[in-house]
């Protein structure tokens, strides 16, 4: 594990919705070219602090930085000129819309005025391809059509065809079945070693050690610790973090707060 | 803006070795398969204007065997196509307030209003000024809808009913009770009623042809060049046929035997009804507030997130709903040359939506076309415009029935909404 700068951090973060304090202090830090994965029990403040991160709920106290500079992020838009994209547990696709349309949904591209629905068609193309995706038939079917899997390769299609640096997904596995998993972590894998910051939210531990280079653990709204991902790392100590914010195990080197 | 690569080893692959992972992505090529994709988008759901198309041919044969002398006349299809034009106009102000998942049940009383507005400026100014601040008022109104609706956020359901009697209140106010304003600009009247001159008729078909087959070009060398060209021929053909076969109906002397002057060309309503349904297919499907439209009406929540201004294309939407109501409401005025306190009331609303919906335009939001409205126009024009003519039948078991009665169009009507929305309903159910 390189110890490079981080390309993303957030930087004690609070937040509160009226009397719930939902995110206490958080430190966490996103790395060029790595899989950071996020976990943590049903509620314990992920989905939020992804969101402080997406600018959608702006937080109380905290700050932002960005390759070392502290920046604002102040609603959705900030976020994306960063560079900030976010895979959400709903996928939020247009099912009557077809692939194409979904991906440049927002941001079309257009000649005098009119959709250039054949660059358009063309890039989002050429963008699956590159993400290895093969199990779509082509890429004028609409949404509603499609499976499950291939709706979460679309919308992770959607956050990296633009230049993005950050890439969150959260929990892009869980109505998955086994194969359709698979393909899904293996693009998550390829996303990191295309140099993407890569955030992944979930609950599967099995599916975190596989894929994850360094893992954060969080507990009623804290990050318990900041782990690197090592052959000894284990389910158990895993789940010991998220359900005590303790583990008996952690000597690698780890920051436990 | 650019698009990333993702994958730097990619670039040795080109837009060519991207493609092979695409197998069956090119438009097919031959007449076979290509039919075979229409077919297999039908068992998903989309029947599209399948069963309007289905409704028309059924109609014009039952009544085509019940008139033989009075239905398939060149006469009755000109009224029919007038008769039809008010209905789609309406239909396809309404169909951008369906697009969105939501109803504007107050159109037929815009369309009212803004005729009245058209009809009372008629009696001092000219028809410029007199138009323009009838389309202004027909936009206020949608604007005042839309800001209601996606601004304050209620439920357009409820703005619209609210608006039902706000609007009959104003049209009422407008040309008092029991009064009417009559029409006597010689444009307004001439919208419904009056006809292109036979030399005209042709140019204008021939342009039209023209300009559909330059467009049926256009899409092919979009889509790569590899769609059939069978089925072009086929579809341009087909369309070419028709167009010569009315024209050539249309152009003949359509007049009683003893009138005092013949009756030939096309309608003027083919034209303008042509006119506005080209434009308005542009902007829902060339431009990126049609794109909007069809993403909001779809998933509001995703096109939040793809950083549209939701709110805004609401607006949007309620105020081209209120400008092409308020465009019907010169057709309604048009068509008996005159404007009272019942332009755009009764039955007016009820069938543009079941004209939208008929046409294959989803009461839930996400799915139509403009197309759909002249063909479900069409259909619910058909009913009445039939029924008048069987006129009193005796049938087997039911004895005598006067067809031409309000009780039997209104049953027959009803019945083709409900089986319309039946549809629509059950194509959206997975597995049906
Ligand atoms: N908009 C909100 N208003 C009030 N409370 C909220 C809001 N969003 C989240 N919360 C609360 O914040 C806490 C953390 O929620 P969050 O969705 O971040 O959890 P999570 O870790 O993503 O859980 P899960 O694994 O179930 O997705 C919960 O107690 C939740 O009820
Ligand atoms: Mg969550």
């Amino acid at each position: 594990m390189t110890e490079s700068t981080p390309l993303f951090e957030a930087v004690g973060i609070n937040k509160t919705f009226g009397s719930v304090h939902v995110l206490h202090d958080v430190d966490f830090a996103v790395y060029p070219g790595t899989v950071t994965a996020l976990i943590g029990d049903n509620g314990a403040g992920k989905s939020t602090l992804v969101k402080t991160m997406a600018g959608i709920h702006p937080p109380d106290s905290g700050s932002f930085r960005f390759d070392g500079s502290v920046v604002d992020i102040d609603g959705p838009r900030d976020a994306a000129a960063l560079g900030i994209e976010v895979v959400y547990q709903d996928l939020a696709l247009c099912e009557n819309l077809d692939v194409v349309q979904n991906l440049y949904l927002g941001r079309e591209l257009t000649v005098r005025g009119m959709l250039d629905e054949r660059s358009m068609e063309r890039a989002a193309r050429e963008t699956l391809a590159s993400l290895g995706v093969r199990t779509l038939q082509s890429v004028r079917q609409l949404v509603q059509a499609l499976s499950g899997g291939q709706r979460q390769t679309v919308a992770i299609a959607k956050a990296v065809l633009w230049n993005s640096h950050v890439v969150i997904l959260d929990e892009p596995t869980a109505a998955l079945g086994v194969a359709q998993t698979e393909h899904v972590l293996a693009l998550v894998r390829r996303l990191a070693e295309t140099g993407l910051g890569v955030v992944l939210i979930s609950h599967n531990m099995v599916d975190v050690l596989q894929v994850a280079d360094r893992i954060s653990p969080m507990y009623l709204g804290r990050i318990v610790a900041d782990l690197p991902v090592t052959p000894d790392t284990t389910t158990e100590q895993l789940v010991e973090l998220i359900t005590s914010g303790r583990s008996n195990g952690t000597e690698h080197g780890e920051v436990v707060r | 803006m650019t698009t990333r690569t993702t994958d730097g080893t990619s670039d040795d692959a080109g837009p060519t070795g991207a493609r092979t992972d695409f197998a069956l992505d090119e438009a097919p090529s031959d007449f076979r398969s290509s039919v075979g994709q229409s077919l297999a988008r039908m068992r998903g759901g989309d029947l599209g204007p399948l069963p309007a198309l289905l409704a028309i041919a059924v109609l014009t044969t039952i009544f085509g065997l019940a008139n033989p002398d009075s239905f398939l006349t060149a006469l009755n299809l000109a009224n029919f196509l007038e008769q039809a034009s008010s209905v789609i106009v309406i239909a396809m102000a309404v169909s951008f307030a369906l697009l969105l998942g939501e109803i504007d049940l107050a159109a037929g009383f815009t369309a009212g209003v803004s005729a009245a507005v058209l009809a009372t400026r008629l009696e001092e100014w000219s028809l410029l000024p007199s138009a323009l601040t009838a389309a202004a008022v027909a936009v206020a109104l949608g604007l005042f809808t839309g800001f209601m609706v996606a601004r304050v956020g209620i439920p357009s359901f409820v703005v619209t009913l609210a608006n039902v009697l706000l609007f009959q209140g104003i049209l009422l106010l407008l040309v008092r009770e029991g009064g009417s304003v009559r029409i006597e600009n010689g444009v307004v009247k001439d919208l419904v009623g009056s006809n292109l001159t036979p030399a005209a008729s042709w140019v204008f078909v021939a342009g039209a042809i023209g300009l559909y087959g330059a467009t049926l070009v256009r899409l092919r060398r979009a889509s790569g060049g590899s769609g059939p060209l069978a089925l072009l021929v086929l579809r341009l053909s087909l369309v070419t046929a028709g167009a010569i076969a009315v024209t050539f109906i249309l152009n003949r002397n359509r007049a009683f035997p003893n009138a005092p002057a013949p009756i030939r060309g096309l309608p003027i309503v083919i034209p303008v009804v042509l006119a506005l349904v080209v434009l308005l297919n542009l902007l829902l499907n060339r431009t990126r507030f049609g794109r909007h439209m069809y993403a909001v009406g779809g998933n509001a929540e995703a096109a939040r997130r793809a950083g549209i201004d939701v709110a805004r294309i609401r607006l949007a939407a309620f105020t081209l709903c209120g400008l092409m109501a308020g465009i019907g409401g010169a057709f309604l005025a048009s068509r008996v040359n005159s404007v009272d306190p019942n332009t755009g009331a009764n039955d007016t609303l009820l069938l543009a939506v079941g004209a939208a919906v008929i046409g294959g335009t989803s009461l839930f939001g996400g799915r139509g076309r403009m197309l759909n409205a002249v063909l479900g126009g069409f259909v619910l024009a058909l009913i009445p415009n039939g029924l008048t003519l069987v006129g009193k039948r005796i049938l087997p078991i039911l004895g005598e029935i006067d067809f031409s009665s309000s009780g039997v169009k209104f049953i027959c009507a009803g019945a083709a909404l409900l089986i319309a929305s039946s549809v629509d309903a059950l194509s959206r159910r997975p597995g049906v």
